[in-house]
């Protein structure tokens, strides 16, 4: 095993994918049991859940891993032998040890399994809902999962020892001894499976004597190394039933021909070789397995980078044609749209591989929902709405922690107290719902809770002692929601206290809007508030206006742009030479000259008249651009600009047009703001402005 | 590449910049292009003229003329942007003309005299049919003002 390391390593990535799997069924289990209770096809999953990750750290020596997953095992094994009932101190436990797990799994991963501590109070918990009587045997790793060290060469020229393994002295006195016949085939070896190590685990059953048949081991000269020659006759003598005899050999399932008699009553025989009989409960999942392939993610990456030359490819080719002066309904023409359509399924197609399911994200955010209630001591649920609704594997990642932040915000501070909820007749229980929805396409995330909603006047009250708005103006609902996006509004010692809401919101809406989403805030004072982002499928694709500025082609991404007008000269009042506001609503805006504001041109004395590109949201303030032409609206592929090459701030990255130029693609809040540090509105009007018009 | 002892028979690709003769090894030098207007970069650097669509790839396109100090003659259409690559880094050389490709000799080469070319831009200096070729140092050449490879 250790001679190996690289298909070791191999089978390790493998298995901690599949502890990910495991682990989001056995969260789902746990969740069926909460909601409906615990019937014994759902008990019998969780606890295979957690038994087939123990058995998988056994086979790679995670020891910390395995001691913590037995206890769990042990406690799950007296719930689905009936020795324990269900309750709902016993379901939080349940919950936590799972949690806890997916820790220890995740440490193990990253090779610092010494980072979680060993939680004494959950494993005490867990000892008190086991039964009284299988507490008492803890299992000692030493003796069962401990990783072989010695290389075992597929048999080749050291065949194991015939005696294995000393007898478990620990192991409880005899009843009746079981006859094992055992011979793994050649793909038992080449999947990386040990006979040595499933020889031990069976010794820790018993008192075990395993006899090496190697009659059938060829001359040198003939020898196949690749092939199997060996088996093992094995008396066990154990109280265990067969079936926890069957699970020793559960991972090796097909990989070997197997037999169990029991020397006076034959419990399992199994005249058809080589499938293991299924002796142990219902299988871990859902009856209907996709069939689902592993792809390296650099694989599809480069195979949506590959789609987006293509459709770079198709518009220059049309263009081409166009100006060639062929006719617009001509077969060519014809021909090259039919290759428009089949280039943008394929790229929609593509996009799809890289999307995943939003249902491993919404989970850990339930687990989220557990520690923060336990922390304010608050009792809430979290509830799932669509969380099969799939999105770029990119933007889930990146998601984890504006959710994070929006979910404890709901607990934190829009669930009210547990007497504050039986005051206004409200269940007990506060309940926040994460919900996903395909909405034209854009993915859209709603954070609902049932709490008391915005405390609005509080919120004014505090934006005024913040000095964030002047006081004694008239802000209608929308508004005052704004506020609470606005840097600054949220420092750690005011809203500690504030029933609304309020911690860091402008860093989440700095965080969606780098995804190219949205944020919006709705709230109805005693029935709770709803955050609700809007993110695009993929990160690689963007809607884009298309704009010339100084005879240069740019971009700017269409979520930045509010709107688009043609100012009137009255609109247009200069400040001082060269620096314009536009009237706009009710407030005023700084407008910048896009091209001059790039470097590509000094300022023109007059802006009235250009088209204006209306950029911003509330927390940065708005800009108006001015650009010479607005070109087109149209989805642009995404190309990286070398890092190496410095360039200005707001010059996101480029992408190739139809006629193969590259355009720019802009981020037009950044190179106002840092590109010409000169053209920066002063702070106060700014953020008025981004908060009344 | 600052010992000249360290070369063996070299084979270089030799161009002009504002009248002058320059060379580059061949094994690094990716293809030749014509000239194509680059899309200006805002906030880079002055020898950056901006970057071009290589083929689906955003390519830089470095002017060597600005880079070496010397005045850059006015735009030619016959310019030919040199693609080289260095370290990872792939980067489009302007220049006026792509003259030959000659094979040079460890002895053919000598070290440029101390104090010139302020940085050590040029590694080494060749005299090929009366012509004094000066032979670039990639990585200097590519490292910007600002310490980064560019």
């Amino acid at each position: 095993m250790t001679t190996t390391p690289d298909p070791m390593a191999e089978i390790r990535v493998s298995f901690f994918l599949e502890c990910e799997e495991l682990l989001e069924s056995l969260q789902d289990g746990l969740d069926i049991m909460e909601t409906t209770g615990a019937d014994s096809d759902t008990i019998n999953v969780v606890f295979r859940t957690v038994h087939s990750i123990k058995g998988g750290a056994g086979a790679f020596g995670l020891e910390g891993l395995v001691r913590f997953a037995h206890r769990f095992e042990t406690a799950l094994d007296d719930l689905r032998g009936g020795r324990v009932p269900l309750t709902s101190e016993g379901l939080k436990t349940y919950f936590q040890a799972a949690d806890h797990l997916s820790d220890l799994v995740r440490a193990h991963r990253e090779g610092t399994p010494t980072d979680v501590n060993e939680n004494k109070g959950l494993l005490s918990d867990l000892d008190n809902l086991a039964a009284e009587d299988s507490v008492e045997e803890p299992l000692d790793p030493k003796i069962d999962f401990q990783p072989m060290p010695v290389a075992l060469d597929l048999g080749l020229d050291d065949a194991p020892d015939d005696e294995i393994a000393p007898p478990n002295p620990s192991a409880p006195a005899c009843c009746l001894p079981y006859q094992i016949k055992f011979e793994p085939t050649a793909d038992l070896f080449s999947t990386g499976n040990d006979p040595a190590l499933l020889l031990r685990n069976l010794a820790a059953l018993g008192r075990m004597t395993a006899t090496c048949d190697t009659k059938h081991v060829p001359d040198l000269a003939q020898l196949d190394p690749e092939q199997s020659h060996l088996s093992w006759t094995i008396t066990l003598e154990t109280n265990v039933p067969p079936c926890d005899i069957a699970s020793v050999f559960e991972f090796v399932e097909g990989l070997c021909t197997l037999r169990i008699d029991q020397t006076d009553v034959p419990i399992i025989d199994d005249p058809a070789p080589p499938t293991l009989s299924e002796a142990s409960g219902p299988p871990p999942s859902a009856p209907a397995t996709k069939s689902v392939v592993r792809v390296d993610i650099d694989r599809i990456d480069r195979l949506v980078n590959l789609v987006g030359e293509l459709v770079i490819n198709q518009a220059m080719l049309s263009q081409s044609l166009e100006n060639a002066g062929v006719p617009p309904y001509s077969p060519a023409m014809d021909g090259v749209e039919e290759y428009q359509r089949l280039t943008r399924d394929i790229q929609d197609s593509v996009m799809m591989i890289r999307a995943q399911p939003l249902k491993p994200l919404f989970q850990r955010m339930a687990r989220m929902v557990r520690e923060a209630s336990n922390s304010v001591g608050k009792d809430v649920r979290l509830y799932f709405e669509g969380e099969e609704t799939e999105i770029d594997k990119t933007v889930i990642e990146r998601l984890v922690e504006p959710l994070t932040h929006m979910i404890r915000n709901a607990v934190d501070h829009g669930i009210e107290s547990f007497e504050n909820r039986c005051a206004t007749d409200k269940p007990a229980q506060g309940r926040v719902t994460l919900r996903a929805a395909h909405k034209s396409g854009r993915v859209v995330i709603d954070i609902a809770d049932d709490g008391a909603g915005i405390d609005r006047a509080k919120v004014r009250q505090i934006a005024i002692d913040k000095g964030l708005i002047p006081p004694g103006k008239d802000y209608d609902d929308a508004e005052i929601d704004e506020l609470l996006f606005m840097p600054g509004f949220s420092t750690a010692g005011a809203v500690s206290d504030l029933s609304g809401r309020g911690v860091g919101l402008d860093v989440v809406r700095n965080a969606i809007q780098t995804l190219g989403g949205r944020i919006t805030v709705l709230s109805e004072p005693g029935q709770g508030t709803t955050l609700s982002i809007s993110l695009p499928l993929t990160l690689a694709v963007v809607d884009g206006m298309v704009v010339r500025a100084a005879d240069e082609t740019l971009v700017i991404p269409l979520n930045f742009v509010i709107k688009t007008l043609t100012p009137e000269p009255q609109d247009v009042d200069s400040l001082r030479p060269g620096y314009n506001m536009l009237k706009s609503g009710s407030g005023l805006v700084p407008l910048f000259d896009l091209g001059a504001m790039l470097g590509y041109r000094e300022a023109p004395d007059a802006l009235d008249g250009t088209d204006v590109l209306l950029i911003g949201d509330d927390d940065k303030g708005k800009i108006a651009l001015a650009v010479d032409r607005i070109v087109d609206q149209r989805q642009v592929v995404i190309k990286g600009l070398d890092d190496k090459v410095q360039r200005a701030p707001g010059i996101a990255a480029a992408t190739i047009l139809g006629d193969g130029h590259i355009a720019l693609i802009l981020d037009p809040l950044e190179a106002a703001s840092k590109a010409a540090p000169r053209h920066k509105a002063l702070p106060y009007p700014t953020s008025v402005t981004g908060a009344i018009s | 590449m600052t010992d000249p002892a360290a070369f063996s028979p070299v084979e270089l690709l030799t161009f002009r910049v504002a009248d002058q003769e320059y060379a580059l090894p061949i094994n690094s030098v990716r293809e030749i292009r014509g000239w194509a207007r680059p899309t200006p970069l805002p906030g880079a650097p002055h020898s950056i003229k901006g970057v071009i669509n290589l083929r689906g790839v955003v390519l830089p396109v470095m002017g060597l003329a600005d880079r070496l100090g010397t005045p850059a003659p006015a735009h030619n259409d016959r310019d030919v942007i040199i693609v080289v690559s260095h370290d990872d880094t792939l980067m489009g050389l302007l220049v006026d003309a792509v003259s030959d490709i000659v094979v040079v000799g460890d002895s053919g080469l000598q070290p440029p005299p101390d104090g010139f070319f302020g940085g050590c831009v040029v590694s080494a200096l060749a005299l090929i049919e009366d012509r004094m070729i000066r032979l670039l140092d990639l990585g200097e050449t590519l490292a910007l003002p600002n310490g980064r490879a560019a």
